[in-house]
């Protein structure tokens, strides 16, 4: 019979492996799905997963979808390495996006190029103020971070709610929720002509090789990276325990935040209710799938993209529901776990003796 | 310790228990290579060998925890496969380990009733539990909590529980390794009790001289093979120690100390309240360390070293300055970096997980400790090359037999570990080094050279305070030896003036002038509320 094997040490081969026999197992899994619903799978597979794909405009759309995903991942990975389990990236990325709309309808109608590299900085301080909370509650009081930040998401979304449905609504907007349009100053600037590309993408890749300078060459990503590992040799070394979670936090915060002021200066303009995409919480699925790791991220951030388009494709063109997308998220994070098993055991098959009575 | 002729001579006739080219390979290392043995009924026969012979993965093969991958075992004369403990239990075997699997917040009889077959009635159960530890001289109050019984008492409940199940095999793992010289006596007795009504007893060691006063014959293990059986009482430690590392048992050169060293670690009346609710307060110690001593601390663990030890490195940072000074810094409120600013090296007890990251490179683990100390860094960035320097250092200069500086920390054994921290930690020059169970689970050689590097560092005008548990480590290698019972400190006393037997009297709680802060005797604290 088969039994699994702890293997004496985790498999680094399987750890690279891993993800990527999870993505062949969620095609196959997708295809079944097809096939269920009287899909031709064969079709399902090309409109989800190469439809988007096939012109350098689906290219940059991909692009455009991984942005803030590969923000807000890189970010919660720096502190998942040390534990610290920030899981209301969500919020953050609606408080970034609300404070770069503060700058941008303060100062409406500035022509000034200082105004886009003001808003970014707003954005990564609105994020990383959102994330302050749960750090000063679990340093001050212990409380636990991933309920803070969790429910921090949903007053994050009725403050939004509020400034679009309230003071911020765009007298000329025909009572829709949402802020006017901002100027020309207070837009990203498109990198790519001709399609939405904007400069969040370069900043991003920028983010991604800062983060990996910080958790790989840096003393205080090395200091995480031990409270992760071992929590108690933290200490034993003297790295201060309330340092990694501020800073796990703040700069999970911060990225969030980015990609939210991204998402306001970029595709949509303005801020409105619907800000909060989800991107927040497919983050944590991408900085998993990522290992955790800068290019990993990378990788993984394109394929949720692909994802997302994969699943509005799906929705046009075979008329299955939009949610289709939200089934291959979780079937994609199911394998994902279900192979890191053969990260630290092997399977093995046994010849059973007759046993002693 | 002394010849005194083991009593009683096991009977001939079928062996209670034979193995017969028992083999276990695990996927890197191969654990034991075609073993044999044979016990007798009535004999106690000592499984000798060191850290990583082989000896717990043997009884754990006939305690049926782990299956060997060849080989057989023939238990009374009949072959079986021992499929897992609770077989092993109906077969009649027993086994105490060496970690004890004891609820804390359970009485004794709770504990007790937990490992037997079906529900078994408390109140008749408790009184079983009584009647056997009258008759084998092992006192435990059945209605007592877990947590609130010492060491010595919990090993009693193991031995109980095992012997309500009238074992006819059992089996000891390092049994004496938590416990004062005067326990040991005590469970010497009742070992030779069971013996002597026919119980067969499989005492793992590597004190050679318990095994010559108690047993009657014994396996030695080497590499997983069996090197050689003997029959103790007519060896000598020297003897058994060549059969068991394969060369003469090591000893460390000690010279006086120096005198009047500047007090390098001043404990002025350190009191702390244990975090952890079945910890050890400190109440009130003293203590001064100065340049070139090294001071011993003594006692049963779980009396206070563990926060004794956190309160010096800074892991548990107390809420005033004084009570913890080094080299004449009042450093009661500094983080461990700090500390270690100010010259204080530490090696903690744990090598995976707190003084290691299992995990990390070596490389990785020099940037634990000596970030600072040997400028591995660069404007908050890592300097690797540095890093791996430093790692190799350590490697050459303490005999770290590991794959260089990339090896990961948790693949070297814990000898090699051990000398790779403790070379680590001595590397950087400290003017204070606390060292806690330095050779605890290392093997005969690699214990001698980390207690000569020790003594080496105090020849060189260093403090050492060194927190271990054996006895005779400590007796080896310090100059002034204290105990510390139930969080306080007795007073030290020239190693050369003192005697095991003394130092185990105080590890009770007992010294001269010690207070009486408890009416009663330390082995009965008060009763647990309900029963």
């Amino acid at each position: 019979m088969l039994e699994l094997e702890a293997r004496a040490e985790p498999s680094r081969l399987m750890s690279f492996l891993s993800p990527l026999l999870a993505v062949v197992l969620m095609i196959a899994g997708g295809m079944l799905v097809f096939a269920a619903l009287g899909k031709d799978p064969v079709e399902g597979f090309r409109i989800f997963f190469l439809n988007p794909v096939k012109d350098l405009y689906g290219l940059s759309e991909l692009l455009l979808k991984a942005t803030p995903l590969m923000l807000c991942a890189i970010g919660l990975a720096i502190g998942f390495r040390a534990n610290v389990w920030n899981i209301g990236a969500e919020g953050q990325f609606m408080l970034g996006a609300v404070a770069a709309t503060g700058v941008a309808l303060h100062f409406d109608g500035s022509e000034s190029a200082l105004l886009l590299p003001a808003m970014i900085v707003a954005g990564a301080l609105g994020g990383a103020a959102w994330a302050a909370i749960p750090a000063l509650l679990r340093t001050r009081f212990n409380a636990n971070e991933i309920l803070v930040s969790l429910m921090l998401v949903y007053v994050a979304n009725l403050f939004v709610s509020w400034l679009v449905f309230g003071p911020w609504k765009d007298p000329d907007g025909f009572n829709f929720p949402q802020t006017k349009m901002f100027g020309e100053a207070a837009l990203m600037p498109v990198v790519l002509e001709n399609t939405r590309l904007h400069l969040g993408f370069p900043i991003a890749i920028a983010v991604l090789v800062a983060g990996y300078a910080f958790m790989n060459r840096s003393y205080a990503g090395f200091r995480m990276r031990v409270a992760g590992e071992a929590p108690d040799a933290a200490r034993y070394a003297g790295f201060s325990a309330h340092r990694m979670i501020w800073v796990g936090l703040l700069l999970g915060g911060a990225a969030a935040g980015l990609a939210g002021m991204g998402e306001v200066a970029g595709p949509m303009g303005q801020l409105t209710d619907k800000v909060g995409s989800g991107y927040g919480f497919a983050a944590i699925i991408v900085a998993f799938v990522g290992r955790l790791n800068a290019f990993g991220i990378l990788l993984a951030s394109l394929l949720m993209a692909l994802l997302y388009i994969g699943g509005e494709q799906a929705q046009q063109y075979l008329n299955l529901p939009s949610s289709i997308s939200m089934v291959f998220q979780g079937m994609l994070l199911f394998f994902l776990l279900g192979a890191d098993v053969f990260i630290n055991y092997r399977l093995r098959l046994r010849h059973r003796a007759a046993q002693g009575h | 310790m002394t010849g005194r002729p083991p009593h009683g001579t096991p009977s001939a006739g079928t062996p209670r228990l034979v193995l017969k080219g028992i083999s276990k390979v695990y996927p890197a290392v191969v654990a034991n290579d075609q073993v044999d043995l044979a016990v007798q009924p009535g004999e106690i026969r000592a499984i000798l060998g060191e850290n990583g012979a082989g000896k717990s993965t043997l009884m754990k093969i006939i305690y049926g925890v782990t299956r060997p991958s060849a080989g057989r075992i023939y238990w009374e004369g009949e072959e079986v496969e021992v499929a897992n403990p609770a077989h092993a239990r109906s077969l009649g075997i027993g086994m105490v380990f060496q970690h004890f699997s004891l609820f804390e917040t359970l009485t004794v009889v709770e504990n007790v009733a937990l490992a037997l077959p079906g529900k078994p009635a408390l109140d008749e159960l408790a009184q079983r539990i009584a009647a056997v530890s009258e008759r084998y001289g092992l006192p435990v109050d059945p209605r007592r909590h877990i947590h609130a019984l010492s060491v010595g008492e919990r090993q009693r409940v193991e031995i109980i529980r095992c012997l309500l199940q009238n074992p006819r095999l059992l089996i000891m793992d390092e049994p004496t390794s938590v416990l004062t010289p005067q326990a040991v006596r005590k469970l010497f007795e009742t070992l030779r009790q069971l013996a002597a009504e026919g119980c067969s007893i499989l005492y793992i060691s590597h004190k050679l001289d318990e095994i010559q006063e108690l047993c009657h014959s014994a396996t030695v293990l080497r590499g997983g093979k069996v090197t050689g059986e003997c029959i103790p009482a007519q060896e000598t430690p020297a003897s058994m120690a060549r059969l068991m590392i394969g060369k003469d048992l090591p000893r460390c050169a000690h010279g006086a100390a120096k005198a009047d060293g500047d007090v390098r670690l001043r404990l002025a009346g350190l009191s702390h309240a244990s975090e952890d609710p079945f910890g050890t307060d400190l109440k009130d110690i003293h203590l001064d360390v100065r340049a070139g001593e090294i001071v011993g601390i003594a006692g049963v663990s779980g009396n206070g070293q563990q926060e004794l030890l956190r309160a010096i490195s800074g892991e548990e940072v107390l809420a005033e300055k004084f009570p913890v000074q080094i080299c004449g810094v009042e450093a009661g409120r500094l983080n461990p970096g700090q500390r270690r600013k100010l010259g204080l090296a530490f090696v903690p007890e744990e090598r995976l997980g707190r003084g290691a990251v299992p995990a990390m490179s070596l490389a990785d683990n020099a940037l634990l400790t000596a970030a600072h100390s040997q400028n591995l860094l660069a404007g908050g960035f890592l300097r690797f090359e540095h890093a791996r320097d430093f790692a190799r250092r350590c490697i050459e200069r303490f005999n770290v037999k590991c794959g260089g500086p990339g090896a990961a920390a948790k693949s070297l054994s814990g000898g090699n570990l051990q000398k790779f921290i403790v070379g680590r930690e001595i590397l950087q020059a400290p003017r204070l080094l606390v060292c806690a169970q330095p050779t605890w689970g290392v093997d005969v050689g690699a214990a001698t050279f980390i207690r000569q590097a020790l003594i080496d560092l105090r020849d060189r005008g260093c403090a050492v305070l060194v927190i271990s548990e054996e006895l005779d480590e400590l007796f080896e290698i310090c100059d002034r030896i204290a105990v510390i019972a139930k969080g306080r400190l007795s007073p030290t006393r020239p190693a050369a003036e003192t005697t095991v037997e003394d130092i185990g009297v105080w590890m009770s709680g007992l010294w001269p002038g010690a207070e009486t802060y408890e009416s009663q005797p330390p082995t009965k604290r008060a009763e647990s509320p309900n029963a």
